[in-house]
């Protein structure tokens, strides 16, 4: 891998480990999320601390739920993506990073890759039964290497509320916002 | 949904007419008051699915459509091959074949009161569920193999259930056309340890009261009895399909990129049916499909056993088993003329109507039974096929209540164990490893499927037989 063309982030940590839910603005890409029209009225969407330069947020979705990743480069994007799939079945701040795994995946498109990388992770939560809590990712051109951490599953300390089918290529988007933030973002099917 | 662009046929068909790349119209079968709560998704998605090449007759959203991917859910769209027809993984979405049974138990209500306490507890440790949980039967590469062609009958062979559940099972258990060569290692992994597992969400094992007989004839046909249990058990194809609808969406995705076509939703990415990838997917898909069945018959036969300790010498004799999420090759008029049509049911069932020779012999003079899920604390519905069905949506019916708010709203409205209080005090014994995963799937998150089942039958897909009310409720 080409070190200087790639872009890392670091293993982030939840910023806001209490959880707090937010309503306002979400992420800031010039293309705003198309949902807009269907939001629905009153919906307070779950997310980390709002402030934070790196971020994660759930969106709605009628049966199912959106993921959102916000970050300074695409790969803290990413991270933070990964970081709101966890999200969806359980409390990030419960699963401890005692086991790292490895993904690599190629893609010919920035929104691929993140279907991509985020299938690669439900791939490795149900075959090792593992929950994830820290993630990393590398990207360049054309492919992603990242790393998980996790646990194994704790029914009884993690409280997992559903298992995730897969990313679909519903509401994908990754770009950047006027703000020049990345944001990550599609729909999970549970 | 706003109607003002919808003809009304009459009192629960709503047409819109094919207008710029629509083939056909979109027509959605609904009475006003659930058109209405359905959201613009559900008629823009189904118009967008009226685009596809091949497509016939209509684009139809029955009682209980929602917003989906790419199709919605509660879609029916029916591809001629001869005509260019496409076959379309998110048509079919990512549990393949998901889908209701249920098992007829001859036990009184009354008699399950007795035990209700330790069957529940019994319940929920004999059958895997949630997340992170696996099965007792964990399969080599060859015993995947076979259970991918073999489906229910596969494992009826093994054990788990008798020959004669078979006849009480679409495609009497085995779908052909099943080529687990297709299927990737990566799918093949997921379900090596998640055969016989419930899984979590929306899928349940019930047991269920029949309070109310709505029409006498065919529910004695069915064998249904008002006071009496029966089991219902709601889940798919695990890992398995998940994984083969990750892998061809994407294939699709890319395919139709490489082909220049612009499609108004990824999502809409297809293959077309005679395409090397079409016949591939359809070779998967039909694996995901046997997939289900087998897993469904494995938790029956759990189910069955643990009941059988309880409450012994009884005859747990399969009702019938319904998938939701399917393509299947089927006859249907189409113009006065019957063809061949390759039909996706996503969040549909398939309801043929007396005479239909797939119905069971025993069924066939009052048509197919019809599984619509409930929630947790609303009731269920069994309908039967009706002949009518054919030509108003290819013999396709509801599958559930259908959801009526996210699940975010719904965290933010209930809390786990209130859910389970309230259901308890209303006679209704849940067990779930998860409160919030309870709070997710609250009842008032759901639509009133009283009302579902009543436009259907309307609008003529089926007509209602039985309704059902839990009594005992096992989520994952």
């Amino acid at each position: 891998m080409n070190a200087g063309r790639s872009e890392r982030a670091e293993v982030w940590t939840n910023p806001s480990r209490d959880a707090v839910e937010f309503a306002g603005p979400s992420c800031g890409p010039s293309d705003p999320p198309a949902i807009a029209k269907s939001e629905i009225a009153g919906f307070e969407p779950r997310r980390s601390n709002p402030l934070a330069p790196t971020r994660w947020e759930h969106f709605p979705h009628e049966a199912d739920v959106g993921i959102r990743g916000i970050g300074t480069t695409k790969a803290e994007a990413f991270a933070q993506a990964a970081l709101a799939l966890t999200a969806v079945v359980a409390d990030p701040v419960t699963i401890r990073p005692m086991e790292t795994v490895v993904v690599t995946c190629r893609a010919p498109n920035d929104e691929l890759l993140l279907v991509d990388w985020l299938n690669a992770l439900i791939y490795e939560m149900a075959t090792r039964k593992m929950l994830f809590s820290e993630f990393a990712a590398e990207i360049e051109p054309g492919g992603l290497h990242g790393w998980a951490c996790g646990e194994r599953v704790d029914v009884a300390r993690h409280r997992p509320a559903v298992e995730i089918k897969g990313a679909t290529l519903a509401e994908l988007r990754v770009g950047r916002g006027a703000d020049g933030r990345w944001c990550a973002q599609c729909v999970v099917d549970v | 949904m706003d109607i003002a662009r919808f003809k009304h046929d009459d009192e629960c068909t709503w047409r819109l007419p094919a207008t710029g790349r629509m083939c056909v119209p979109v027509v959605i079968y609904a009475s006003e008051a659930l058109i209405r709560q359905m959201d613009d998704k559900v008629g823009e998605q189904a118009a967008n699915v009226a685009t596809l090449p091949g497509i016939q007759t209509a684009s139809f959203a029955l009682p209980d459509a929602h917003w989906g991917y790419g199709f919605p859910v509660g879609g029916v769209a029916a591809f001629d091959a001869e005509a260019g027809g496409v076959v379309s993984a998110g048509g079919v979405g990512f549990d393949i074949s998901c889908g209701v049974r249920t098992m007829l138990t001859g036990i009184a209500r009354a008699e399950v009161e007795s035990v209700r306490r330790p069957l529940a507890d019994a319940l929920s440790r004999d059958i895997p569920a949630g997340v992170g949980a696996t099965g007792s039967v964990h399969l080599d590469d060859p015993e995947m193999d076979a259970m991918l062609r073999g489906g229910a009958a596969w494992a009826v062979e093994r054990g788990f259930g008798v020959p004669a559940d078979l006849d009480r099972i679409e495609e009497r258990g085995r779908m052909a056309g099943a080529r687990p060569e297709t299927v990737s290692e990566q799918a093949k992994r997921r379900q090596r340890d998640e055969m016989g597992t419930l899984g979590s969400g929306n899928h349940y094992l019930e047991l269920q009261e029949v309070t109310e007989i709505h029409d006498e004839d065919i529910a004695r046909t069915y064998g249904l009895r008002r006071g009496e249990i029966v089991v219902t058990i709601h889940c798919g194809s695990r890992g398995l399909g998940h994984q083969v609808g990750t892998d061809y969406m994407r294939e699709m995705n890319l395919e139709t990129a490489k082909a220049g076509l612009t499609l108004p939703d990824r999502e809409l990415a297809y293959a077309p049916i005679k395409s090397a990838l079409g016949q591939r997917y359809l070779g998967a898909m039909r694996a995901g499909i046997n997939c289900a069945l087998a897993n469904r018959q494995i938790l029956m036969h759990l189910a069955r056993r643990t009941l059988a300790h309880f409450l012994p010498g009884r005859d747990f004799q399969l009702l019938y088993d319904v998938s939701h999420n399917t393509c299947k090759v089927e006859r249907h008029p189409v113009a006065g003329r019957e063809r061949e049509l390759h039909v996706h049911r996503k969040g549909a069932t398939r309801a043929f109507g007396p005479g239909h020779p797939e119905v069971p012999s025993d069924f066939r003079a009052v048509g197919q039974p019809v599984l619509v899920g409930g929630s947790m604390g609303t009731c269920s519905y069994i309908l039967a096929g009706t002949t009518r069905g054919d030509e108003r949506a290819f013999s396709s019916a509801v599958h559930g209540a259908g959801r009526a708010m996210s699940r975010h709203q719904a965290l933010r409205r209930w809390m786990g164990r209130q859910v389970v209080d309230d259901l308890a005090a209303h006679g209704i014994t849940v067990r779930c490893p998860s409160s919030r995963g309870v709070a997710e799937e609250a009842p008032g998150a759901y639509k009133d499927a009283a009302e579902v089942v009543e436009a259907a039958e309307q609008a003529g897909l089926a007509q209602r037989v039985a309704r059902l009310v839990p009594v005992i409720c096992i989520k994952g």
